[in-house]
């Protein structure tokens, strides 16, 4: 019940809330908020908060809102009345408002407003702005869980989404998916060459929820790449093939990896850098079960740098890299020291990393690590130190070159003061002597002789259970014991005498004639013990083992129940089993199905058909649409600048609603008559020869019939790893530009051309043709460059020319200007790898339109491609011009963003001018 | 995703909770408590709890639990990775992340945690646009609010969340245009009881403070960047650049972030900066021991060892310690049982000792190991792995920025066993 303190309080805030200031309704919300976060009560003033819905002061109006998802549930009625303020709102042209507005409206868990949710999703999925679609996708979700009924409708809205090109939208989009309708894999296909390209730029908690969807399609979509290399995994494998001889069948046929399977593998590894540890873990994942094997081995590094990290995340990765350990030992092996424990790690962070060391453990490096676990035996964390013996046991059964050696070690622990330490070794050794108790019969002596100096209650318990068990290895010794502890029965523990009993009636078994009047003895003692435990068991054995009239059948099966073969403890890890489980899930880490867990398939014998990911080509920037569109987004941004951001920005927007009308104008415009285009090309073609040589260049090349301009990547980062030479220049331009004219250099002139040659002195250099006059009639001596020159530049320098008739000393600073083109060197690809690079590339990004009023050349819809690399530094430049009378759309990809925007200003220039 | 947050502090006080969705009532936490009790140490807290419906996933950090509600299948580390993002943007909005500063900003806190999730998937976690969306408080700000009624939160939504580069925000201007740049370089090593090194790496981070206008893009060399073994990039890194031309190509996000962190691993060798000559032992009987700790320098390359702090977790059974310091002070607590020797500067000349006797609870048999001693140092003006930055490059603006490079060693995880 609340106090009548808190009602007065809840008054007192209803009488702020319904006041006309602003600031008082504005406090009364933010300590109604503390309310709520403290888990109050303050569903009763739902009437008073509601009516405050429609404020104008956004900070109002987000506390309202917080408040409203919060009590919605169960108020119902009253929650109602603010749904028409959220349809307005979802109306208005700030893309924040909008978005807001669909977040509340969908978070509100009231099943009436179910149609009024459908179809403000459908129509903020259309919305222009990517992060209102985002929304969107978030609101799929919400309304998916409250009413399932409306499940296909939804599926609409994903597979539309799914379309989408902005990478704010992919992540979230595949969320939903993924709860939603996991299983509709066919939504996939055409957008999957697209997520894998996307994937870089996706925010990185989108990025983990791509991964995992990918990693599922993946493997139902491809064969399996571990054919090859069977000698790994053979368990895991004998899961993908019915019988041998399709396993045969399989392997004469060579494996080919589908592009699209490595698309993803190579799309993905970058990510392995991420600071995200879940994105490092979802591509680690992604690799343990798609790439091939040999492949494998680049994620260990990553996964071992994810142990710097928090207490919480190295649980997470350690239990991870403890099944992969069990399957693949080599991959972490040369890891091994990072996974020594510190004094100061976490309890369960010690067991996992014992658990992976002790996976790791081969004949080669046992010596170390066993070495290591003796410090580890001496920790003052006991239950550690424990489960450091249980390990050392494991070690001893695997390797069987140090079982002997284990045995001895474990023998001298149980001398330890510790009782648990003491304990666990006894258990330890006796499982191991239980696996071969034959040829160990010595250390049972040897622990018959410990036995007087051990105390722990635990140990002796357990060595008499030992000597019970395998009496007959040592028939002398057992009787002996036995006597020793008829002596000390009464002063021993509980469980100790329970042994003796035991140990006892073994003895009685098998070696009567010496041991019979000692068992009895000791059955006497029993029989009057204080704890009742005792006795009940003395009667019971008593009643089997020795005849008497009363006994029956059963002390005819004594032998067999007492002396019955026991089956050995097998110790194996306890991440054995956990592989059944997709790594980096949360079923692995409880190693139990959590609910909505997604089985990963295995991988389909033939491959499913590989072109349904086949996608039309989309030209990559096409319709001069971005205009309008811009104009729009304008007002909501707020900020419209020519900064590489906002120009991105309007990238997406773009992208989004482009796709219809490009189809639409590739259908209904023919192809332009290829000689008509050269007529007009070659007439710009003059014009421009002068102000943006780059630019001719390329508009040669399209006369070669779009021979498209070749581009040389570095090995790693091209994809097919096909290096591609560059091509040689199409054009060179006569014209020379002036250096140093012959006013101003007191009689000597310079003119400087680019030769476009490659340069001799080195690959990434531009080489220049200097021509030097003397207009004078006196000689000039002594021409050099001088040592100072701009930093960054880097001049390989001729020597002094002798002499060209001169009279004094003089300097001139001169600078060079080439136009950006100069510093390209064109190079050939195929259009798809241009449309792939450009989506691929990981680059700032510009574009410009303009309407040149000027403009005669009329391309319709064409698009002319041009690719190069600077000449320093080797970076990929893209320009694709998309010419649509009468705008321009120019695009240029490029990470070198000074060069990026010149070029676009000179190709811009260039255009314009080209009109008269 | 995720479905509810509580908030724990150490003493077991729920003091937040917040649903994104349908409502979970807070006993749920009990199954949490449970486990809480179960652990003794806080640091024993498994991360993952299972209850009959749901899943806790919680983190401990600076002394609260941060309890996460799940219902369905997720990435563990998904969940795990958020909630320190949380904890680091309390941190970043009001300079540290306590119990006491979350309760005093509630209100700001819940708009942070509305903006960073929806629908339980994270929406919102770059610090430069949660910035936009919601000003961290100031005490200028939270004056002049209360004067002219403005507000915290922002009207329209950071142009860095269309971008592609959503990590920066717009329109950044300084009068003060710099940028510096921290290596940061943590040794973790064991040593074991003769001084040899059982295990040795550095980790290192690169921690940038950049402050400027516009729309800079930066490039950053190292001298030796073939040192850097395994490297992890803030998003704002271009992956190729590094693979191709091991630069580090970058258009900075505004203000203070780590621009990466990197690994050297235990294949290279690794410098140790310091000795430790140690000998602790505890006699049979008159439960007593003796304590005698030197430490000298290494391998320093000529710079001074700072700060340089000694900690011993002594086992249960020592009462109190009677040492004397030649250089520093030690500080025994007789409750957490941990020893500690503040040395400060490392006089190569004379070298520390630490020497004198513990006493052991009477009747309580002698500890079985030694404990182990965890080193705190710092060297100033060096990077251990020898890593140097050569030049860095700023294309895309105009002005000239004032640029600076630091480097600090730290001891990490540096333990020497006896």
């Amino acid at each position: 019940m609340l106090s009548p303190w808190f009602l007065c309080r809840n008054e007192d805030l209803k009488e702020m809330l319904e006041s006309n200031k602003e600031s008082l309704k504005l406090e009364a919300m933010k300590r109604i908020v503390g309310l709520i976060a403290k888990g109050k009560n303050a569903s009763e003033l739902f009437p008073a908060v509601v009516k405050n819905v429609a404020s104008k002061n956004i900070e109002l109006k987000k506390l309202v809102y917080v408040y409203l998802v919060r009590y919605a549930e169960e108020q119902q009625d009253l929650a109602l009345l603010s749904i028409s303020t959220f349809q307005r709102a979802l109306k208005d042209p700030n893309q924040l408002i909008r978005a807001s507005a669909l977040r509340v409206l969908s978070s509100i868990r009231v099943p009436i407003i179910v149609p009024i949710m459908m179809l403000a999703i459908k129509e903020a999925a259309t919305d222009l702005s990517p992060y209102v679609r985002k929304t969107a996708a978030h609101a799929i979700q919400k309304l998916f869980s409250l009413d399932p009924d409306q499940k296909e409708h939804l599926i609409e809205v994903i597979e539309k989404l799914l379309k989408d090109k902005s990478t704010l939208v992919a992540g979230s989009v595949v969320m939903a998916f993924e709860e939603v309708c996991p299983d509709r894999i066919d939504l996939i296909h055409k957008n999957y060459r697209k997520l894998c390209n996307l994937l870089v730029d996706v925010e990185e908690w989108g990025q983990v929820v791509i991964i995992h969807m990918l990693t599922r399609y993946a493997r139902t979509q491809f064969v399996s790449p571990w054919r090859e290399d069977a000698v790994f995994d053979e368990n895991s494998e004998k899961a993908f093939y019915d019988s041998e001889e399709e396993r045969r069948v399989d392997q004469s046929k060579p494996y080919i990896m589908d592009p699209d399977h490595r698309l993803l593998l190579r799309n993905t590894k970058p990510l392995l850098q991420s600071r995200n540890t879940a994105v490092v873990m979802a591509v680690s994942q992604l690799y343990w079960h798609l790439s091939p094997k040999h492949e494998l081995s680049i994620i260990t590094k990553s996964l071992v740098r994810l142990l710097r990290s928090h207490r919480e995340v190295q649980y997470i990765v350690l239990q991870n890299i403890a099944t992969m350990s069990i399957q693949r030992k080599g991959m972490f092996e040369p890891f091994m020291k990072s996974f020594y424990v510190r004094s100061t790690d976490a309890t369960h962070i010690k067991t996992l990393k014992l658990e992976i060391l002790t996976n790791l453990a081969n004949e080669a490096n046992i010596s170390t690590i066993l070495r290591e676990f003796q410090t580890y035996v001496k920790s003052q964390d006991k239950a550690f130190a424990a489960a450091t013996i249980q390990a050392i046991g494991c070690c001893a059964t695997n390797i069987s070159e140090v079982t002997d050696t284990c045995l001895n070690g474990l023998v001298l622990l149980l001398s330890n003061r510790d009782e648990t330490v003491v304990a666990e070794s006894v258990v330890v050794i006796k499982k191991l002597l239980q696996t071969q108790p034959s040829q160990h019969s010595d250390i049972i002596k040897h622990m018959a002789k410990l036995f007087d100096n051990i105390t722990v209650p635990m140990a002796r318990a357990s060595i008499l259970w030992l000597m019970g068990e395998y009496c007959e290895h040592v028939p002398k010794i057992a009787p002996d014991v036995l006597r020793k502890m008829a002596k000390t029965f009464t002063d021993e523990e509980d469980i100790v005498k329970l042994q003796i009993v035991n140990l006892a009636a073994k003895l009685y078994l098998t070696n009567s004639k010496q041991t019979k009047l000692l068992t009895q003895y000791i059955l006497n003692l029993g029989k009057y013990d204080q704890n009742y435990d005792i006795r009940d068991r003395t009667r019971f054995i008593r009643q089997l083992i020795v005849p008497n009239e009363k006994s029956g059948a059963l002390s005819k099966y004594a032998r067999r129940i007492l002396m019955a073969p026991k089956p050995a403890p097998v110790l194996q890890s306890a991440f054995k089993d956990r592989d059944r489980f997709q790594l980096g899930t949360l079923s692995h880490t409880l190693n139990s199905q959590a609910s909505g867990y997604l089985e990963l398939s295995d991988w389909p014998a033939v491959a499913p058909d590989q072109s349904v990911r086949n996608v039309e080509v989309v030209e990559p920037q096409k319709n001069g649409n971005a205009v309008k569109v811009e104009s729009r987004s304008e007002s909501e941004s707020g900020s419209e600048s020519s900064s590489s951001e906002s120009s991105s920005e309007s990238r997406s927007e773009l992208d989004s609603d482009s796709d219809s009308g490009t189809d639409q104008k590739k259908n209904t415009k023919p192809k332009p008559k290829t000689l008509n285009i050269m007529t007009k090309y070659i007439l710009i073609h003059i014009v421009l020869s002068i102000s943006s040589p780059f630019f001719v260049n390329c508009m040669c090349s399209l006369l070669h019939l779009c021979v498209f301009l070749a581009c040389q990547f570095d090995a790693v980062s091209w994809p097919v790893r096909v290096s591609l030479q560059a091509s040689s220049p199409v054009f060179v331009p006569e014209t020379s530009h002036e250096l140093l004219h012959r006013m101003t250099g007191k009689g000597l002139s310079a003119q400087y051309r680019f030769t476009r040659q490659p340069c001799i002195y080195g690959n990434s250099m531009v080489s220049l043709q200097l021509t030097l006059s003397n207009r004078t009639d006196q000689a000039l001596e002594n021409i050099h460059i001088s040592e100072k020159s701009s930093t960054g530049q880097n001049i390989h320098r001729f020597n002094a020319i002798g002499e060209l008739n001169t009279t004094k000393e003089d300097e001139f600073s001169v600078s060079i200007q080439p136009a950006v083109g100069e510093l390209l060197l064109p190079i050939t690809m195929s259009e798809a790898d241009f449309t792939k690079e450009q989506g691929n590339t990981n680059t700032s990004y510009w574009h410009a339109d303009e309407t040149p009023t000027n403009q005669p050349i009329h391309f319709s819809a064409c698009i002319s491609r041009f690719a190069g690399k600077t000449v320093s530094s080797g970076s990929l430049v893209l320009v694709s011009v998309a010419l649509k009378d009468p705008d321009a759309m120019i695009t240029i990809n490029t990470e070198k963003t000074v060069m990026g925007s010149m070029l676009l200003r000179q190709v811009k220039t260039a255009l314009t001018n080209s009109g008269p | 995703m995720i479905h509810s947050l509580f908030l724990i502090n150490n003493a077991g006080d729920l003091f937040l909770e917040k649903h994104w969705k349908s409502v979970i009532s807070r006993s749920i936490c009990d199954y949490f408590f449970e486990a809480r009790e179960k652990a003794v140490e806080p640091d024993n807290v498994p991360p993952v709890i299972r209850t009959p419906h749901h899943y806790l996933i919680n983190i401990y950090r600076e002394k609260i639990f941060f309890v996460s509600v799940i219902q369905t299948e997720v990435p563990p580390l998904f969940v795990i990775e958020f909630l320190h993002r949380v904890a680091e943007t309390f941190q970043d909005y009001f300079g540290e992340c306590s119990e006491t500063t979350i309760k005093d900003n509630v209100v700001i806190v819940y708009e942070l945690l509305e903006e960073m999730l929806d629908n339980g998937f994270p929406l919102a976690t770059e610090s430069n646009i949660l910035k936009e969306l919601i000003r961290p408080p100031t005490i200028l700000r939270s004056m002049v609010n209360t004067i002219t009624g403005s507000s915290n939160v922002g009207e329209t939504l950071p142009t860095g969340q269309l971008s592609n580069i959503p990590w920066r925000r717009a329109g950044v201007k300084y009068t003060n245009n710099e940028a510096y740049f921290d290596v940061v370089e943590e040794i973790d090593a064991i040593l074991d009881k003769s001084g040899t090194t059982v295990f040795a790496e550095i980790q290192g981070v690169i921690d940038a403070c950049v402050k400027l206008s516009g729309m800079p893009d930066l490039t950053l060399s190292f001298m030796n960047p073939r040192l850097l073994d395994d490297v992890s990039f803030h998003p704002c890194v271009r992956y190729k650049r590094w693979e191709s031309e091991r630069v580090i190509s970058f258009i900075p996000p505004d203000g203070n972030f780590q621009l990466m962190s990197y690994h050297i691993s235990a294949q290279n060798l690794v410098a140790i900066p310091i000795y430790v000559k140690q000998n602790i032992s505890f006699f049979e009987t008159g439960s007593s021991g003796r304590l005698d700790i030197t430490v000298g320098p290494k391998q320093t390359m000529g710079k001074t060892v700072e700060c340089l702090v000694v900690t011993v977790h002594m086992p249960k059974v020592v009462l109190s310690a009677n040492l004397s310091a030649t250089q520093g002070t030690y500080n025994y607590d007789p409750v957490t049982k941990i020893l500690l020797w503040d040395i400060g500067k490392l006089n190569p000349q004379k070298l520390p000792n630490l020497k004198g006797s513990l006493s052991l609870q009477s009747g309580a048999p002698k500890p079985e190991e030694n404990p182990s001693l965890n080193i705190d140092l710092k060297i100033q003006q060096f990077a251990i792995s020898g890593l140097k930055v050569n030049r860095l490059d700023m294309y895309g603006e105009k002005y000239k920025p004032f640029k600076g490079v630091k480097y600090v060693t730290k001891a990490g995880k540096f333990q020497v066993r006896t």
